[in-house]
């Protein structure tokens, strides 16, 4: 049955969460680069602090620029609204120190970003926070290692570094049966490839610093509520769901089920842990979104192409890719990726640590750094960089070989590339 | 707080106080397939400055328990059971769209229990498209997509929301999502069948307010403006930039206009 329609995706990309600023008809996003706002008078000021009126009090907070930020990507995900964070390391840990306390547990994927790794698996665990790692391409396997104190379920949309394709349609049925949130970082994938909301995640979080941003310049994180999980229904949440002394004995979920979750991560998270976005960052990511639509196929057509190419050297032992036949997730990807798997990649050389040195350091386009996501293609060697002091043994459980090197696919023209590729490659098996 | 109406679970809220008899009271009453947090802003601000505030849940809709009412005659007489439950003699009654016709059933039934209405995005005779019922009917997307995009002025998915960081399109959407099926055909079936405007305008004894949203898709300015002229003496409030959904739109106009009416 046809209803009217909502403006596309391209059009909130560019839009969504802005007008032209009504003081000046600034067409651009301003950056308000303010840590306060003035208030009217004295009971306006109490109403801003009391939630009952709507706007801006501190940049801690809130902050006009950050906003627009926040409800763009909360559109462009099809969310209730979204929180801009420091970065996504501090989405995560938001997300996390929202739904839970200490005696709480996580069961998440053992197909992780690092960083991710070390904030569940070691630091949230010295607060009381355990976190249980499943492989995620059994999705049984988190229902099996939920305990009566999960609080959440967690995975990336794209593993790292095996590219292991979550499960979110079936992750998210049992996370639910379970009366429990699924959280997904979806930073690999962008709202462009896919939107996890429609596929029955609750929460999602981008490291903004890769692709929405997408230029390399800034660090950013933003978490995003589909507003469609229903805590009280959980029982498991009282930390949204019970009067809570740090904020008037509000109840999150009573002021509305919908905003319960963003509700106390910005009234207690962005208030006391204070890993708030800086508004000049957001402008810059905000720069990015705008031609996020057209970056990312560009960044897939050009990662298809370099997939292909290191698929058929005889340097390479094999490349990792999900729309490769060979991929344990192909069917998976082909159904939940139908527009593409990203522009990170791993392929493993042979010839082990020091073929992958020498490859990285023929390399002329590629820049040799420990990010992803940019317009610039970039290459790492986990095993001679992140990864340098662990063990040939150790990296394999990591699932990392000696020679593994994974590429983050740019913008530049992919005839250049190949050949940058081919040259390190044939300079790697000297 | 948790009510019990005609032995079924109510919810109301009561911006965390619990009700005190020597204050004034006001009840707000949602609007089709929506329920008390939708007044989220507007219902804190009058808890915290001396009114006892209801904003309802209408019966199948947010926490309180169905089915679903029939017609808005059968809404404003729960909406006294409710306030019989918490022993609420009298109270000003705020309406949006749905809940506004209600506000007025309610000053017509029993002007003696109720101070003065406030109807916000509102019409009379408040007719659905039958494309819209039919979509409601069978429970199909298109439904909520005509509720949401509708129920909001054209610029929003295009503009800043006043509550930071908020998409509203989403909000609505999630709200609706919650719905038990049927429900929002129910709450447009009573909206477009409502026939009663015109004798219970005549019955209205209370001061009345009207808060029309210039760019309403919904109710439109112009049939809220029409409808006001069968209440001689109702103040009315147009809110330039907003839609349908004037309270999280245009947050502080609604709420400064509430403020001025309810404490003339």
């Amino acid at each position: 049955m046809a209803g009217p329609k909502y403006p596309g995706f391209d059009t909130l990309a560019l839009h969504a969460g802005q007008s032209p600023d009504p003081a000046t008809g600034s067409r651009a996003v301003p950056v308000y680069l303010t840590t306060s706002y003035v208030f009217r008078d004295s009971e306006h000021a109490a109403s801003l602090f009391n939630m009952e009126r709507a706007g801006h009090v501190y940049s801690r907070i809130s902050n006009p620029t950050v906003a627009v930020l926040e409800e763009r990507v909360a559109a462009l995900e099809g969310g209730v609204g979204a929180i801009a964070t420091a970065s996504g390391q501090a989405a995560l840990h938001l997300a996390v120190a929202t739904l839970m306390d200490a005696g709480s547990h996580i069961v998440a994927s053992n197909s992780l970003y690092g960083g991710s790794h070390n904030l569940l698996g070691y630091t949230m665990k010295r607060f009381g926070i355990e976190t249980t790692f499943v492989a995620p391409g059994t999705p049984e396997n988190f229902a099996k290692a939920i305990r009566p104190s999960t609080r959440l379920l967690f995975g990336e949309t794209l593993g790292n570094p095996g590219l292991e394709v979550l499960d979110v349609p079936a992750v998210a049925q049992l996370a639910h049966g379970a009366g429990l949130p699924l959280l997904v970082d979806a930073t690999f994938t962008t709202p462009v490839l896919m939107k996890p909301f429609e596929l029955g995640a609750d929460l999602l979080y981008h490291s903004a610093t890769k692709f929405l941003g997408g230029h390399g310049t800034v660090i950013g994180g933003v978490l995003v509520d589909s507003g469609r999980f229903d805590w009280e229904k959980s029982g498991k949440f009282p930390q949204l769901t019970a009067p809570y002394a740090g904020f008037h004995n509000m109840d999150f979920e009573e002021e509305s089920g919908t905003r319960a979750f963003l509700l106390r991560a910005r009234r207690e998270g962005l208030r006391d842990f204070g890993a708030c976005m800086a508004p000049m960052t957001a402008f810059q990511i905000l720069q990015g979104i705008e031609t996020l639509h057209l970056r990312m196929p560009r960044h897939v057509e050009n990662t298809r192409k370099m997939v292909q190419f290191l698929a058929a050297q005889a340097a390479v032992e094999k490349v990792v890719y999900p729309e490769l036949p060979g991929h344990p997730n192909h069917a998976l990807a082909q159904k939940l990726l139908p527009r593409g798997c990203g522009a990170v990649f791993t392929f493993d050389l042979k010839g082990g640590r020091e073929a992958g040195k020498r490859f990285i350091e023929a390399l002329r386009v590629f820049s040799h750094l420990a990010n992803v996501g940019d317009a610039k293609s970039l290459v790492i060697h986990p095993a001679s960089t992140t990864h340098y002091r662990m063990t040939d043994e150790d990296l394999k459980k990591a699932g990392i070989g000696p020679g593994t090197v994974r590429l983050s696919i740019g913008l530049e023209d992919a005839e250049d590339l190949l050949e940058d590729l081919g040259r390190a490659l044939k300079a790697s098996q000297k | 707080m948790n009510l019990a109406v005609d032995g079924r679970q109510a919810y109301a809220y009561t911006a965390a106080h619990a009700l005190d008899a020597a204050k004034p009271a006001v009840v707000f009453v949602h609007g089709a397939g929506l329920d008390h947090s939708f007044w989220g802003l507007q219902s804190r601000y009058f808890g915290y400055h001396g009114r006892n505030v209801l904003a309802l849940d209408l019966p199948a809709h947010g926490r309180s328990a169905g089915p679903p009412l029939a017609t808005i005659g059968e809404m404003a007489d729960w909406v006294f059971r409710a306030m019989d439950a918490q022993q609420l003699p009298k109270a000003a009654i705020v309406g949006h769209s749905m809940g506004s016709l209600v506000a007025l059933e309610c000053a017509a039934r029993a002007p003696g229990r109720v101070e003065r209405i406030a109807l916000l995005g509102t019409a009379y005779p408040m007719k659905v498209g039958e494309a819209f019922l039919e979509a409601a009917r069978v429970n199909d997307q298109a439904a909520y997509d005509m509720e949401t995009i509708w129920g909001h002025a054209p610029q929003v998915p295009l503009g800043g929301n006043p509550n930071p960081g908020m998409w509203m399109y989403g909000d609505t959407l999630a709200r609706l999502a919650r719905l038990a099926p049927g429900v929002l055909h129910n709450d447009l079936r009573a909206c477009n069948g409502y026939a009663g405007g015109e004798a219970a305008a005549a019955k209205v004894k209370c001061p009345v307010l009207f808060i029309l949203g210039a760019r309403d898709q919904m109710t439109q300015a112009k049939a809220g403006l029409a409808f006001a002229q069968l209440l001689p003496g109702a103040k009315v409030v147009q809110l330039a930039p907003s839609g349908h959904s004037m309270m999280a739109e245009s947050p502080d106009a609604t709420l400064d206009a509430l403020i001025a009416f309810l404490r003339a």
